[in-house]
């Protein structure tokens, strides 16, 4: 059963040829997410010590430490999420529910898909000038999340309202039907059954601000203190990926720096994981 | 009764408020960044300042020339597309058509890790690897150079491209295919000659999509590019619009860090044409 039997020497040389240059192309992808999780892995988890994760970095022992950054990036990630879930859940329920212009609903869709689209360097940029200067909160963590508030709000805004579309419209109708107003349909029916879309966007947020560095470089800064959360949010700190940064830059902590992105590598893997999870049981519970 | 109508008036309007929040920011940081990146255009001369080839912003006589921030940024942006485009759109085609449904279920979770990877574990990769690789290869005296940022940012921009050509050479429909099949063609050539006409506008979406991409990156960059601002050559220390606003932020004063805005204005009007583009390849996408 040869399929290409009747076919001119021609045609099979560029199907072969096509074919190659697939395998090729692929084997390159492969090649290079295997390799960067391989190199990474190996380099950095034996970097990974108990004192490293434990401590502050000390001068006068030389060493470094990265448990404030660690306690940074929390610290970044709370305060992020803390602003950006109503923002963001609030925008996709008015798209969703009470908007009725079109034009209208086009115009935010297209300023979103803008958002999504400005460089973290130009958001950091924006962000120092508004809260650091404007605002007079210096380069600190909270600055650093308010820009980062910016920078989600398309994330968690998009999938919100992938799940709102998601809830059928019997729902509502059943609910108006029984007498409840707008806003009691909204807070009973509608928002309890777009959880699933929030929650991905929360995951994907946490995914995106474990990454960023650009725009927390000007906004939240480089400092490696111990602070704890409510202090630390009006103080400047590292997140991991800026004191990766730091590090391989300034101090000669390339082992530190391996060992944080082996950290990053593994998170950033967790989250994907738990991301698609998520949706999978939520789907599962709504199929049911 | 008039008092829940109320009630509800208002909570239509904070909805509303909450709903034009994106397009808020969007106005905000464009205003922003006019308001504070026009001053010093005008005082350099927007000729000096575009078209000029020498930035020696820290000189006795500092000037402001900013061509070499353009054309590397335009270059890089090529470089990294020519290679990656490629490499992206082969993968893309062999995983939507023809990879088993177990490969592609690895490849996905694949592209999604590397598309989550943050920049700066790019960057420092690149830097250890890279660097030294490419300064060995060449036998020149550093291997930082715009060839070490392209080859950074076309694996930086192979998941969208990968993601989004998948995505729209999934949406062909199958009877396009089948016909091909039917009149004999293989189906390596129906993918190639049928599928892949049948899905560009998405695949040229993909593609400016990862333009995008390339051209707002700025810590990868920064760690493997040099940061010297040279007119671009393949293997000279270069700077990119965004990494001369990332290098020179901290320490600027005065009218260099005027002009650091300018840079970032400029690379805003980029991004904001990149996005009508892609917005215009959508939409057409959407009227076929």
């Amino acid at each position: 059963m040869n399929r290409l039997a009747g076919i001119s020497k021609k045609r099979r040389v560029k199907i072969a040829l096509l074919k190659a240059l697939m395998l090729i192309a692929v084997a390159i992808a492969s090649g290079i997410v295997i390799f960067l999780a391989v190199y990474v892995l190996a380099r950095g988890l034996k970097g990974i010590s108990w004192e490293l994760l434990t401590t502050e970095p000390s001068y006068i022992n030389d060493t470094i430490g990265i448990l404030p950054d660690i306690l940074n990036t929390l610290y970044i990630i709370i305060a992020t999420l803390f602003f950006v879930v109503p923002l963001s859940v609030g925008a996709a329920i008015y798209l969703n529910e009470y908007a009725k212009s079109r034009r209208l609903v086009a115009v935010i869709e297209y300023a979103a898909e803008t958002l999504s689209g400005i460089p973290s360097i130009i958001y950091g940029l924006v962000g120092m000038l508004i809260f650091c200067e404007l605002f007079g909160f210096e380069t600190c963590l909270l600055s650093g999340a308010l820009t980062l508030v910016i920078m989600n709000i398309p994330t968690v805004m998009r999938t919100t309202q992938e799940s709102l579309k998601s809830v059928p419209d019997s729902l509502r109708e059943g609910a108006f039907g029984l007498g409840a107003g707008k806003w009691r349909v909204i807070k009973t029916v509608v928002l309890p059954c777009c959880v699933d879309g929030i929650v991905t966007g929360c995951i994907l947020a946490v995914g995106r601000i474990l990454g960023e560095s650009a725009a927390l470089l000007f906004t939240a800064g480089f400092s490696h203190d111990l602070n704890g959360l409510f202090e630390g949010l009006f103080k400047s700190g590292a997140t991991l990926t800026v004191a990766l940064y730091v590090y391989t830059k300034e101090r000669a902590g390339l082992e530190v720096g391996f060992a944080i992105a082996a950290m990053l590598m593994l998170m950033t893997l967790a989250i994907n994981l738990l991301a698609g999870a998520v949706k999978r049981g939520f789907k599962k519970r709504r199929d049911l | 009764m008039k008092k829940t109508r109320r009630l509800e008036g208002i909570i239509h309007g904070c909805f509303l408020i909450l709903g034009l929040i994106t397009v808020g920011f969007v106005l905000l940081i464009t205003v922003y960044l006019v308001i504070s990146g026009i001053p010093a255009i005008i005082e350099i001369g927007p000729k000096e300042f575009l078209f000029g080839k020498r930035w020696a912003s820290t000189a006795a006589e500092p000037e402001y020339g900013i061509l070499p921030f353009i054309l590397t940024s335009i270059y890089g942006t090529c470089g990294a597309i020519a290679i990656g485009v490629p490499v992206g759109f082969l993968s893309a085609v062999y995983l939507s058509k023809l990879a088993g449904r177990r490969i592609r279920t690895v490849a996905e979770e694949a592209v999604s890790l590397l598309a989550g990877i943050p920049s700066v574990v790019y960057g420092l990769v690149g830097m250890i690897i890279l660097v030294p690789g490419i300064r060995k290869l060449f036998d020149i005296p550093d291997g930082a150079s715009l060839l070490a940022a392209m080859i950074v940012l076309a694996i930086m921009i192979l998941p969208s491209i990968i993601k989004v050509s998948m995505t729209s050479l999934d949406a062909v429909p199958k009877e396009y295919e089948d016909a091909s099949l039917a009149l004999g063609a293989t189906p390596v050539e129906t993918y190639f000659k049928v599928s892949v006409p049948a899905a560009r506008s998405g695949i040229a979406a993909a593609v400016v999509l990862g333009v995008g991409r390339a051209i707002g990156e700025a810590m990868a960059v920064m760690m493997v590019s040099g940061n010297a601002a040279n007119m671009p050559g393949l293997f000279e220390s270069v700077k990119f619009l965004t990494t001369a606003v990332a290098s020179e932020m901290s320490y600027s004063e005065g009218l260099q860090r005027q002009a650091l805005f300018s840079i970032a204005l400029v690379l805003y009007v980029f991004i904001m044409l990149i996005n009508a583009l892609l917005n215009g390849v959508l939409k057409k996408r959407g009227e076929k």
